[in-house]
């Protein structure tokens, strides 16, 4: 077991952004939502500022509704715990244009780093293996970061990574919060109209 | 019983909820099952235009709708009331983004219920969903249903609302708990 990690979070999501391409991203509430806004906001983001446990179930919807582009969804351990039988639906599905990557730092880290359950024995990665994951990565160091962006561009399997992250709360860099916008800028993106 | 006697005695109303899904362009089907909505998953399942997923609690299906939607297709989530009491939190998604979502609940606790712990959450079930901004329409009539969901579906596609039909116990009829 290893409670969170030393990785600085913002490199972590801005390795795995870059030269996005046709990449579609959803994060969860909470610092992810901050990290992926710090790269830069993108038409293919779509932030969530509540409905804590849905990240990866918007991501699910969105991989099988957009078969032929690689999304990955981008949160943390403690909103993860939250959708924990989420990850069940989504190993049954088992899209290969879907990635989950969790931010694991073993704690609360929007409500006082209170530890989290990932910070006091729970291993995502073996959870992700024990309900069938095809492929499940445990990133520990920087040198992951690259072949685990490489995996997300793939779409040759669905894949869950645990991200080994340094427990501190950076500067916020907040996303739009009007989420009727960054719907239909998602959308329009994706050629769609607004209602 | 065989599934194909099953099939032959499933009430047509039944049969009118998938039909008006289909209708209505719904390219998903999310759920937790419930015996009332046995014809509409079996059928969903059997669609090859249609992706089926059976959900482990009914809030995954709010975030799986607007992901689908993200994406520029339609879906509907079928579901129990008990399920309802689950969404509370998470129709917030619904409300802050303003997809579509349209829901099928079949009623518990709602009359002629054998289990009273089923009782709560049946009663509170519509005034929860108002509560949360959700539009409601109730059918006790096998005759109500098709056009109630139709209904509903064009006013969660073509205006962006949050649409549930409850599909009341006096449709479904008495569960048999001693046989």
């Amino acid at each position: 077991m290893i409670a969170g990690g030393t990785l600085d979070r913002r490199a972590v999501v801005a390795g795995l952004l870059r030269d996005r391409g046709d990449l579609l991203v959803i994060t969860g509430l909470g610092s992810p939502s901050y990290d992926v806004m710090a790269a830069g906001d993108h038409d293919g983001n779509f932030y969530l500022w509540a409905a804590m446990g849905s990240a990866a179930m918007v991501g699910l919807g969105l991989a099988l509704a957009q078969p032929s582009r690689p999304v990955m969804v981008v949160t943390g351990d403690g909103e993860q715990l939250m959708g924990f039988g989420a990850l069940a639906t989504i190993a049954l599905r088992a899209p290969r244009n879907l990635s989950i990557v969790i931010l694991d730092n073993g704690h609360f880290g929007e409500t006082g780093m209170q530890p989290s359950h990932a910070g006091q024995g729970l291993e995502f990665s073996r959870v992700a293996e024990a309900i069938g994951f095809p492929k499940v990565d445990l990133v520990m160091g920087m040198q992951g970061v690259a072949p685990l962006r490489q995996r997300v561009h793939a779409c040759e399997s669905l894949n869950l990574a645990v991200v080994k992250i340094a427990a501190e709360n950076l500067p916020r860099a907040l996303p739009p919060r009007d989420g009727v916008y960054v719907k239909n800028r998602f959308r329009m993106a994706l050629g769609h109209a607004p209602a | 019983m065989a599934p194909d006697l099953a099939a032959a005695a499933a009430p047509g109303w039944q049969q009118d909820v998938f039909d008006v899904l289909k209708a209505a362009q719904v390219k998903h089907v999310v759920y937790v099952p419930d015996a009332g909505h046995s014809t509409a998953i079996r059928l969903a399942e059997a669609d090859p235009s249609i992706t089926s997923v059976v959900l482990t609690t009914e809030e995954e299906g709010i975030g799986y709708l607007a992901g689908a939607w993200l994406g520029g297709e339609r879906g509907a989530l079928l579901m129990q009331s008990s399920g309802v009491g689950n969404c509370i939190n998470t129709l917030a998604l619904q409300a802050c983004t303003r997809f579509p979502l349209l829901m099928v609940v079949t009623m518990r606790g709602d009359w002629a219920e054998f289990n009273q712990w089923q009782n709560p959450m049946g009663q509170a079930t519509e005034a929860a969903l108002r509560l949360m901004g959700v539009l409601t329409w109730r059918a006790d009539d096998p005759k109500d249903v098709a056009p109630l969901l139709r209904g509903a579906a064009t006013m969660a596609f073509d205006g962006d609302a949050a649409c549930a039909v409850l599909l009341g116990q006096r449709l479904i009829g008495e569960k048999e708990w001693l046989k």
